[in-house]
């Protein structure tokens, strides 16, 4: 991506280069100015009082956040397992032949798509949450929509596979599901890795609606901690700090297979998205 | 773009490994004492635990007995009334300490008591599915729900009421005209706000803890439910807010039994009645919400 | 009942349109911004596209209505008018990241000749830009920008928990009223956001049909 951007523009030249150096400076200074006004006005209404802030020195008070991390990372991990494993069915079922087996996949897909993952937690609690917890209405939720969403990735994926890999596949004897297996999938998957992390990423903000049905994770953590020492908006600023952490963490992974595989793939990526 | 992911990451680490210390233990809690929080442990009511119980007739006591356990469901983010602390291990409030009186009368320990978190929309379906074996949840008694479910008490009589800040001029619902209220999006109190006192504008969140927040910050003018709720809030809050003291809606907190249980639910119903006569209630309430002056223990509903 | 759904489908779809014109608008800039010859510019995009993105939207409308006020932002004496302003302002915010990232892999596949022509006839960067480069990135990215749409309809849904009239809070209200018709209720939400995600995706296939180029 970096070599169409780059020709977007001559290389700077001397002028260029100084007003460079002048914007930068001046938006610094904008942007403290932006950060000290904010600082000001929340110590002006006493949201930096250090009694705000000290729980988060003691250890109880971490470990509950590391317990809401653990709670936040485990059920995306089963989730995301989960997902990916629906997600592949539900693409070769769509890539079916048969009408009679893509079509209705299709409308599964479109269905579980086209409803808000809010929506589908909470019915999954409502409905059967008595018999099956928090824990397991949550996981549902998440893979019903995400394995939709993968599912089209790699569907994407699969089908951006140059078909001459195909043909070739074929020429030499191989079954369908041979050609499938061994050619096309292992290919698409390379291809789509760092849409699919990207979607993984997706994945584990939408846990964060897991409070919503009392599953104890890093965000109803938050709340009760913000309930017990009223302190909602600092506990909140610590909240989102460690989801950006942990979601940094997931996609620089992605940036470092990206960067692994693209050498070894056939097939483009194209301007494929994970979408949230 | 290599080095500024090499720095996220680093930073993403060095916040992970800042959790790792700091002083240990926890801090106290923000509120006053006397509604419940962990260092007021020491003068927690004690309450007998009956020994020689038999419901043979109760399918709901029979199974909980053989088990060992009793699954009580109760709310965790209601301070005064059922509220789990982050840092603690089970639930304060109330809901809880009835909650125990009714276990002691059925020949439950506490430890033998499961806390299951209810939130309003599946008390009835926890209980019909025999997930809890009784609800203690802020659980207001009505036709609608007795249809599905059978209710022992009631043991509190909540009505709705406002929290204002101590300065306030708000008095009372007929005040409300021209000022925002906040409560919860789609609870009773807000439909309530919307269908009789139009004049308010209402402003509705997911938890009472935002309404909270935006009272503070002046947002918003009062917040509203039902006054034990409130109570809790208050506590925690001495001298910044009060609840105005004007309840004008009749919530009776019944205690919320699988549906034909009706050994179960004239066990439950005794327990309730003893607590009255020989004091556990009022020391419960004094525990949990303060001073029981002019609050008086509703008389038990065998309907 | 009705009525509650009608009101609720009428608040989904002002909070939606609201936010597509605006997520549209600060998308295309924060695109811009990322392959602009500045570098405080494009450091900046990077850094809030990378920090917004990876955020529960649940906190960034958290900090958007319980934040901005502590700043002296209030954009309307009703409270309801006013909390619906906050929570586009954080449903912009947040989308805006993810039509940048779409842009900008549309952006990478418009073939190089194209901005070197542009250049070579003596374009500046924001005439190659707006006049030969993104309407073809436009043009290649509308599938990928159909889903990041649709997707940001479904999460006006979130906008229910910070005093915002839609759908989802119809839905609540609803279930607290009548308790014995929860599943008919679920259902019902569902059919409206389905049948609105539907129209939403025959409108971007027919934009797809009538513009997309194919590389």
């Amino acid at each position: 991506m970096s070599a169409p951007t780059q020709v977007l523009f001559d290389a700077p030249g001397p002028r260029a280069r100084r007003n460079n150096v002048i914007m930068s400076v001046v938006s610094v200074l904008v942007l403290l100015g932006i950060i000290a006004f904010i600082v000001w006005k929340f110590y002006d209404a006493g949201q930096l009082e250090p009694n705000r802030w000290s729980p988060f020195t003691y250890t109880g008070i971490q470990q509950v956040l590391l317990r809401g991390m653990g709670a936040t990372l485990s059920v995306a991990a089963v989730a995301t397992l989960l997902a990916l494993a629906v997600g592949l069915v539900f693409a070769l079922l769509r890539l079916a032949p048969t009408r009679a087996i893509s079509l209705p996949s299709t409308i599964v897909l479109e269905v579980f798509r086209g409803v808000p993952v809010l929506l589908l937690i909470f019915a999954t609690f409502m409905i059967f949450g008595n018999r099956i917890g928090p824990f397991w209405s949550v996981v549902i939720g998440l893979t019903l929509y995400n394995g939709m969403v993968i599912a089209e990735i790699i569907r994407a994926g699969i089908l951006a596979v140059p078909k001459g890999q195909r043909e070739a596949a074929m020429a030499i004897g191989l079954r369908s599901s041979q050609t499938m297996g061994l050619v096309l999938l292992p290919q698409a998957l390379r291809a789509m890795m760092p849409t699919l992390i990207a979607q993984v990423v997706v994945l584990l903000k939408d846990s964060a609606l897991g409070f919503m049905v009392t599953y104890q994770d890093l965000l109803y953590q938050v709340n009760a901690i913000g309930r017990q020492y009223n302190n909602l908006l600092p506990t909140f600023i610590v909240g989102a700090l460690l989801y950006i952490a942990i979601n940094m963490i997931v996609a620089a992974s992605a940036q470092w297979l990206e960067r692994r595989l693209q050498s070894k793939t056939a097939g483009g990526s194209g301007p494929a998205n994970a979408i949230d | 773009m290599k080095k500024l992911h090499t720095l996220l990451a680093a930073s993403a680490a060095g916040i992970l490994a800042l959790s790792a210390c700091g002083q240990s233990g926890t801090p106290e809690t923000g509120g006053g004492g006397g509604e419940g929080g962990g260092d007021t442990a020491a003068e927690a009511p004690q309450y007998e635990v009956a020994s020689d119980v038999d419901l043979a007739d109760s399918p709901t006591w029979s199974a909980a007995n053989d088990a060992g356990t009793l699954k009580v469901g109760v709310k965790f983010d209601q301070p005064g009334l059922g509220n789990k602390d982050a840092t603690a291990d089970a639930p304060e409030g109330f809901d809880i300490e009835i909650a125990k009186i009714t276990a002691a009368a059925l020949g439950f320990e506490p430890d033998q008591i499961e806390w299951v978190e209810t939130v309003s929309a599946n008390r009835e379906p926890f209980l019909q599915q025999g997930n809890v074996d009784l609800v203690v949840a802020t659980y207001t008694i009505n036709d609608e729900r007795k249809e599905v479910v059978d209710f022992a008490g009631p043991y509190y009589v909540a009505g709705q009421d406002l929290l204002v800040a101590e300065d306030s001029e708000i008095a009372g619902p007929d005040d409300l005209a021209g000022t925002t209220v906040c409560s919860v999006d789609g609870s009773t109190p807000a439909q309530r706000i919307q269908d009789e006192y139009g004049d308010a504008e209402l402003v509705t969140y997911d938890a009472y803890s935002k309404c909270v927040e935006d009272l503070q910050t002046g947002n918003v003018d009062a917040v509203t439910t039902d006054d034990a709720i409130l109570r809790g809030y208050a506590a925690q809050y001495e001298g910044e807010f009060k609840v105005v003291g004007e309840p004008f809606s009749d919530e009776p907190y019944g205690i919320g039994l699988p549906k034909d249980d009706q050994a179960l639910r004239d066990a439950v119903n005794d327990a309730l009645e003893q607590a009255g006569e020989d004091g556990t209630w009022t020391e419960a309430f004094e525990y949990t919400l303060g001073d029981s002056s002019g609050v008086e223990q509703p008389a038990v509903d065998r309907y | 009942m009705t009525q509650l759904f009608l009101s609720g489908t009428w608040g989904t779809l002002r909070l939606f349109l609201l936010t597509l014109v605006g997520c549209l608008v600060l998308g295309t800039i924060l695109a811009a911004m990322r392959v602009s010859p500045t570098p405080v510019l494009r450091v900046t995009a990077h850094t809030y596209v990378n920090v917004v993105r990876n955020t529960p939207l649940t906190l960034v409308m958290f900090f958007c209505v319980f934040g901005l006020p502590y700043l002296d932002i209030r954009f309307a004496e009703s409270a309801g008018l006013n909390s619906m302003i906050l929570a586009t302002i954080a449903l912009i915010a947040y989308t805006a990241c993810f039509v940048a990232e779409t842009l900008r892999s549309g952006i990478a596949t418009v073939p190089v000749g194209q901005a070197e022509a542009a250049r070579a006839i003596g374009l500046t960067f924001g005439q190659t830009l707006s006049t030969v480069v993104l309407p073809q990135a436009v043009r290649t990215v509308i599938p990928p920008l159909g889903s990041v749409i649709i997707a940001m309809l479904k999460n006006t849904s979130i906008a229910s928990a910070f005093n915002n009239r839609e759908l989802m809070s119809a839905m609540r209200n609803a279930i607290e009223l009548r308790g014995d018709l929860v599943i008919t209720i679920l259902l019902a939400t569902a059919v409206v956001y389905l049948v609105l995600a539907l129209i939403l995706g025959r409108v971007f296939d027919l934009l797809e049909k009538k513009l997309v180029i194919l590389r």
